[in-house]
């Protein structure tokens, strides 16, 4: 199995980074070398071996290596492979958009909105929906925070409210009237079948009938969140894994003092 | 007993001891009430089951009659009691003729209540047998197949379609796995009736359903006469149809359940009254068929921190093993929760999940005790994540822990594929045999870091447990002493379906099943 893996025959490709044209590197530019690991619905035996192999070239990889084979259960056997990626990215052609807004920690955030809004900005946040998870909301909200990033809970210019997890939408909107709320964090963890698509545009459409959706920051947050896709949804922000409480906080308060300064009804 | 940590034992019975009056205050005020979950089991025991032309499952029909006549606190067992001696005919048909709108239950002649106690007690005894079978059943498939070895290794399912979940069940069953958890769609704790009938669509997991039941156990039996060894089925017991899922499960033979009212309080926002008093039926009927309780603390770890709050994992599960004795539940059938939840970066943080798994293994030492895996620190680097699970294992093995829910590499990327699972056992499998008598060989330094951190952990839940205590559990939870979470009393999802008892009611499965259990 390993033939090739100490190959010495000479590699006659560009070894020079060429930003328009990116492959995956392993030791080598441009060896376009690929980890790869998946499970056909076969049992094993040589022809799955192939069938994997095959698979792996139509994928793009040249010179497919399975490394490690094992049948899971009668019909289904799990590979692990290496091979090189035939295909190559224009990285200087890349536009992807992002929440525009400079990151500061707690203290900076707080002294910001102390100075230049003048009185605590009032948030509340829920994983709405059917949505169980906390885990998200939580890691922005609570007290605690989030390896090593306190929660909004935290900060002294915020009133931040927590309710939890499985928060209808319409609750979710009464709270926000009721307290005035000046942004609005909603976190989505499960998206089988999208269900957090049609959970977060109903929440859209229902602040838009209530009236309220140009009165507040509107921000979604979760694994499979980016901010393109919040911005599709209509929502003003979306912030996704490897996001923290001082993330969002930065945003909300340059937001906040950008509406309010400049505020135009968008 | 000898400990490894030089726990002081007489300080652990006083906590028990204050934990019984806990538990005891809060059985005060169960006993008083029932509820519409309560109910619909009752009819469920009954054999009334099946749905109406709006797919409203007949137990709801008959209870939502009962509740909207502003009579169900006599009792569902009273009316469909009542209403077979005016009829001649069983609760099922009962049901259906309710569902068709050809009787009125409230209309009827009544009859007094020691007739009604003894034409639905034929139906009574029925469900026990039927329980004690499946019983038999599983104590028959252990005695021959054998099972497992302990820390048994607990696996989920969650593809949404009750088939295709029978593939990755058996599959795991296969690897090695021990326990096989369906896990439920999102938001059925929060569905105020159980669906009827083979499910092949649902949210992050499958839908808990009798038939869906029936369909994952006949086929854990076959792959367990495979494998040859006995194939446990594992759902969940909570939410807003505790009891009837318990019911389901104790005719449906199956194994494992988790049941916790503080969980569902705590993290689905249930309210408390309603859980408790659901809570206690619960556990009586899977006390009575023999089946695992497993509770939730593990999940205090996951919203609050993992080592400052370890002592409110300790307090809440010496109240739970209070709760589930008044309930006839043995020690042996409570899979109290933990878990191994601290932050990886937290220096000898390996020493601390040692030494606070021993310390649930000492004071609970009949217990299955459940270990669960990181989630809350996993993040998608599922090489990283193939260690840290392995930490894990390392300590359930070392400690003795007994039921065993490996990690996931994809947690929190994805419900696990089939590939996820086999890594997960072979990774455990590997540790179990390779560390196996870790435990007997390796003993802890006298007032080291290990020992010192068990006897703290102690300590504070003693404080805490004498807080409880003053303030009452009811209370102490709307000050949001578990997981930092504050509940009211009177919030939450469920309280409209909460009733004190009326003078008609009766419910002798409790006594019926808290007795048989004793014998």
């Amino acid at each position: 199995m390993s033939s090739g893996l100490y190959s010495t025959e000479k590699q006659d490709f560009d070894k020079n980074l060429d930003l328009k044209k990116v492959k995956p590197y392993g030791d080598t530019m441009n060896d376009g070398k690929v980890q790869i690991s998946f499970t056909l619905p076969v049992s094993c035996n040589d022809e799955a071996i192939e069938a994997a192999k095959i698979l792996m070239r139509k994928m793009g990889l040249d010179n497919p290596q399975i490394v490690y084979y094992y049948q899971l259960t009668d019909g289904f056997t799990f590979f692990n492979g290496y091979g090189s990626c035939r295909h190559e990215v224009d990285f200087t052609g890349i536009h992807v958009p992002k929440v525009e807004s400079t990151v500061w920690d707690m203290h900076e955030v707080d002294a910001f909105i102390r100075e230049q809004i003048g009185r605590k900005i009032r948030v509340i946040g829920a994983s709405t929906g059917t949505d169980a998870h906390t885990v998200g909301i939580d890691a922005i909200m609570n007290m605690k925070g989030y390896a090593g990033h306190y929660g909004l809970e935290r900060y002294e210019m915020f009133e931040a409210l927590n309710m939890g997890s499985q928060v209808l939408n319409e609750d979710f909107i009464a709270k926000a009237i009721e307290l005035n709320a000046d942004a609005l964090l909603v976190s989505q963890t499960v998206t089988q079948k999208d269900v957090h698509i049609q959970n977060l545009t109903e929440l859209v459409e229902m602040l838009e009938a209530e009236g309220i959706r140009n009165k507040v920051l509107l921000i979604c947050g979760g694994p499979r969140i980016s901010h393109e896709l919040a911005k599709e949804l209509g929502y003003d922000a979306g912030f996704t894994m490897n996001s923290y409480a001082n993330h969002v906080a930065s945003y909300i308060a340059q937001e906040m003092h950008n509406r309010l300064n400049n505020y135009s009804g968008k | 007993m000898d400990s490894k940590l030089g726990l002081d034992f007489k300080k652990v019975a006083s906590a028990r001891a204050i934990s019984a009056r806990i538990a005891e205050d809060v059985q005060t005020f169960v006993e008083g009430f029932t509820t519409i979950a309560v109910e619909r089991t009752l009819c469920r025991l009954l054999g009334v089951d099946g749905v109406d032309k709006n797919d409203v499952p007949l137990p709801n029909v008959v209870t939502d009659f009962l509740k909207e006549h502003g009579v169900l606190d006599q009792g569902a067992l009273y009316y469909l009691g009542n209403a077979m001696i005016v009829t001649g005919k069983s609760p099922l048909e009962i049901a259906e003729l309710l569902a068709k709108g050809e009787i009125d239950l409230t209309r009827l002649a009544f009859h007094p209540d020691e007739e009604i106690h003894n034409v639905v007690h034929p139906f009574l005894v029925n469900a026990i047998q039927k329980i004690q079978a499946n019983r038999k059943r599983r104590e028959h498939y252990i005695a021959t197949l054998g099972e497992g070895s302990k820390p048994y290794i607990y696996v989920i399912v969650a593809t949404g379609n009750i088939y295709e979940d029978v593939v990755q069940a058996q599959a795991a069953a296969r690897q090695g796995a021990d326990i096989i958890a369906v896990i439920r769609t999102t938001g059925q704790s929060l569905l105020d009736y159980v669906p009827y009938g083979a499910t092949t669509e649902g949210f992050g997991g499958t839908y808990a359903t009798q038939e869906n039941f029936r369909i994952m156990r006949t086929a854990l039996n076959e792959v367990g006469e495979e494998v040859e060894r006995y194939i446990r089925l594992c759902n969940y017991c909570s939410g807003l149809c505790m009891p009837e899922i318990a019911a389901m499960g104790a005719l449906e033979g199956l194994d494992v359940m988790l049941n916790d009212a503080l969980y569902g309080i705590l993290f689905r926002d249930i309210n408390m009254q309603r859980t408790l008093v659901d809570q206690y039926f619960s556990r009586v009927i899977n006390g009575f068929a023999g089946v695992i309780i497993n509770t939730g603390e593990d999940n205090y770890l996951t919203t609050a921190d993992a080592f400052e709050e370890a002592h409110t994992v300790l307090a809440s599960q010496l109240i739970n093993e209070q709760l589930a004795l008044i309930a006839g539940i043995p020690e042996e059938q409570m899979g109290l929760g933990h878990a191994f939840e601290m932050d990886p970066s937290l220096k000898n943080g390996f020493l601390l999940e040692l030494s606070q798994a021993q310390m649930a293994r000492e004071i609970f030492p009949n217990a299955p005790l459940k270990y669960m895996p990181p989630t809350k620190f996993m993040t998608g680097n599922i090489f990283k994540g193939q260690i840290q699970n392995a930490l894990f294992n390392e300590i359930a093995i070392w400690t003795g822990q007994g039921i065993q829910l490996l990690g996931m590499i994809t947690e929190a990327v994805h419900t696990p594929f089939m590939a996820d699972r086999y890594l997960a056992i072979e990774n455990a499998k590997y540790i179990f045999n390779n560390m196996q008598d870790i435990g007997n060989e390796v003993e802890f330094k006298k007032d080291g870091l290990i020992q010192k951190r068990a006897q703290q952990v102690v300590d504070n839940a003693m404080i805490l447990l004498g807080d409880i205590e003053t303030e009452g559990l009811f209370n102490a939870l709307e000050k949001g002493i578990f997981a930092n979470v504050k509940r009211s009393k009177t919030g939450g999802k469920g309280l409209s379906g909460v009733m004190k008892k009326g003078t008609h009611y009766f419910n002798p499965f409790i006594s019926m099943m808290i007795k048989k259990n004793e014998l």
